[in-house]
């Protein structure tokens, strides 16, 4: 339980970190933070196995960071180095390490993790294949023929969609029809509909799904409503900051943090920052 | 044989060699066979690895891509090649990047197959030559069918390999005969490949230092080329020699600048329409090789830069012609 408010804190601090770097001017290019939403990355990924393959998006640190605990490898990719987990070719929207994959092409990732799936299907070991997405990639169309095609195939992948109720700038009244849930259940797959961001339901919800799909292959959807209190990128935010300030009270660090003594998360935060401190020095770039 | 037939034999022996090849495409399984025939069989013998997919060209691609990353060697059918832009950006923004933008953890060679061009009166979307606009895609190989290169051997060699390939069939080359050079000769022509793994063919009606003009077509059009080139020996003592690749990008060019350091002069033929093409490209590199030894400038026969209409007789004046490719070559001879 510790552990799950651990690696949250973890991801927060490492994102927070970056926001500053940029600041200052010691990262280049942009990067996407899910600072607010990290109950989604811990709580889906601590429930799977090593061989289950994770497809995230373009706000990825999170689920790379949940399945790997390497802040360093994703430091040195987002700086460019040779030592970073893409020999720095990839940076924040392009990350692989074994069983993990990331692009920048929204919605375009449900076909290759579609793929993956069908070959762990084949291999009959019971392993799965997730991939994670926003509302906003639900525009795309290759998302609905892939869905269509893991349905009718029974492929063991499970679509993790959080909606953060903003696709970039625009918010969801203005750019989904209908219902998020309805548009899986069209296709006949089973669709797990939370609104929390508590980081122990999200996990027990994914445990459960997963325990269905690893006995009888078929995809399912996972929908989680949250919200990011960072920027879509970097300083490029204009939604109403009302509506982040009356969703502070959501933050799954609060919401998980609340079931353990202060002194425990004081410790906790400890680690971190020390573990984070080192991580930055040791690639030179020290707040 | 013909080459369609070639071709489907071709699948088949890979998929008896490699239980890693898997086959998808619209309408590929048994009894209907694909489109044009060419998995004819093949769901019956292999029924768990060949699968009929919905109409769904980007998914299937992105979907195939999953599987290459897995391992598999996935084998798409594109029931037409102008539905490859359905397809385009799983090709160029994922399947063509993972593995250099991942840093080599990974590859994804999927193989996309699928019949191009006209000359069958289908109209402005099933008639279209349009790997021009594959051309160049960083990591992606490009090949076209020809009737004189043996598909198994392309096959053989795409599956020795790590990087995506799109493989282009010229829809006339299905029922043509596909004929393979033997000891240097093809018919009374003389043939040499090059060394490359998807080879380049060298045919000349006469010895090569008697040839004025290189010809450089591919496909189905160097099939055209090789009878106007045939015509030109007989009836005007032209002797051109035809350089036919089936790697057109990226596109191994010593066997073009040889040809051109001994004629002195450059045609190529392709169908796809005017402008920005593999043409364009070979004049380009051509300048910059032989800029001294060039008679004439490169002259580049495609079809117009138009929509191709269904009417036989409309489709015809937009789309190469023979008498196109003899004229450039009668003027390239001078």
């Amino acid at each position: 339980m510790a552990e799950l408010y651990r690696a949250m804190l973890g991801i927060r601090r490492f994102e927070e970190a970056l926001l500053e770097l940029f600041q200052e001017g010691k990262l280049s290019g942009t990067t996407h933070t899910c600072i607010g939403q990290e109950a989604n990355c811990v709580g889906v990924v601590s429930a799977l196995r090593d061989t289950d393959h994770i497809f995230g998006n373009h706000r990825s640190h999170g689920h790379y960071l949940a399945k790997t605990d390497d802040a360093k490898g994703l430091l040195a990719e987002l700086m460019g180095k040779p030592s970073g987990i893409c020999g720095g070719l990839g940076g924040s929207q392009h990350l692989c390490a074994p069983g993990f994959k990331t692009s920048g092409i929204l919605g375009s990732t449900l076909a290759p993790a579609a793929g993956i799936a069908w070959a762990k299907k084949m291999e009959d070991r019971g392993d799965v294949s997730v991939v994670f997405v926003g509302d906003g990639a639900l525009g795309q169309g290759i998302v609905y023929e892939t869905l269509n095609m893991a349905a009718l195939w029974a492929l063991p992948l499970l679509i993790v969609v959080e909606n953060n109720l903003w696709a970039q700038s625009t918010p969801l009244d203005q750019h989904l029809a209908g219902s998020i849930g309805d548009r899986f259940r069209a296709f006949g797959i089973d669709t797990c509909e939370l609104n929390t961001t508590d980081v122990v339901e999200i996990n027990e919800a994914t445990v459960s799904l997963l325990q269905q799909m690893r006995a009888e292959p078929a995809p399912r959807a996972l929908v989680i409503e949250c919200y990011r209190f960072a920027h879509h990128s970097i300083n490029d935010d204009s939604r109403p900051q009302k509506e982040n300030d009356s969703r502070r009270a959501m933050d799954p660090l609060l919401v998980h943090g609340s079931r353990f003594t202060e002194e425990l998360k004081l410790d906790i935060a400890s680690q971190v920052d020390t573990h984070l401190a080192h991580v930055l020095a040791t690639l030179g770039v020290s707040e | 044989m013909i080459f369609g037939k070639a071709l489907n034999r071709a699948l088949a022996e890979l998929m008896t060699k490699d239980s890693r090849v898997l086959l998808l495409g619209e309408d590929i399984a048994d009894p209907y066979g694909g489109a044009f025939k060419i998995t004819s069989g093949l769901s019956t013998r292999f029924p768990d690895r060949v699968r009929s997919t919905p109409i769904s060209e980007a998914a299937i691609v992105g979907i195939a891509g999953g599987l290459a990353l897995e391992g598999y060697r996935p084998i798409v059918e594109f029931m037409f090649g102008d539905f490859l832009t359905l397809g385009f950006d799983q090709l160029l923004n994922a399947i063509c990047k993972y593995q250099e933008m991942y840093n080599q953890q990974v590859s994804a060679p999927i193989i996309l197959r699928t019949p191009s061009g006209g000359g069958r009166g289908y109209g402005a979307t099933h008639s279209q030559s349009l790997e021009k606009h594959f051309l160049g895609i960083p990591n992606l190989l490009v090949l076209a069918a020809s009737p004189w290169h043996a598909p198994a051997d392309a096959f053989t060699a795409l599956l020795a390999q790590n990087r995506p390939a799109l493989y282009i069939e010229h829809k006339l080359l299905y029922s043509a005969e596909l004929t393979l050079p033997h000891g240097g000769r093809l018919d009374s022509w003389s043939a040499s490949f090059d060394n490359a793994p998807f080879p380049t063919l060298s045919l000349s009606p006469v010895p090569g230092e008697e040839c004025t003009v290189t010809c450089l077509a591919y496909g189905y059009q160097a099939l055209r080329a090789k009878r106007v080139i045939e015509r030109l020996g007989v009836e005007s003592n032209i002797f051109v020699e035809l350089v036919v690749p089936t790697q057109l990008c990226p596109m191994t060019w010593p066997a073009v600048f040889e040809s051109v350091s001994r004629t002195g002069a450059l045609v190529t033929v392709e169908e796809g329409t005017a402008g920005w093409s593999w043409g364009t490209q070979a004049s380009a590199e051509i300048q910059r090789e032989h800029f001294n030894r060039l008679r004439h400038p490169t002259r580049i026969i495609t079809s117009a830069a138009s929509v191709l209409p269904a009417a036989r007789h409309l489709e015809r004046d937009r789309l190469v012609q023979e008498k196109d490719i003899e004229q450039a070559l009668r003027e390239a001879s001078r």
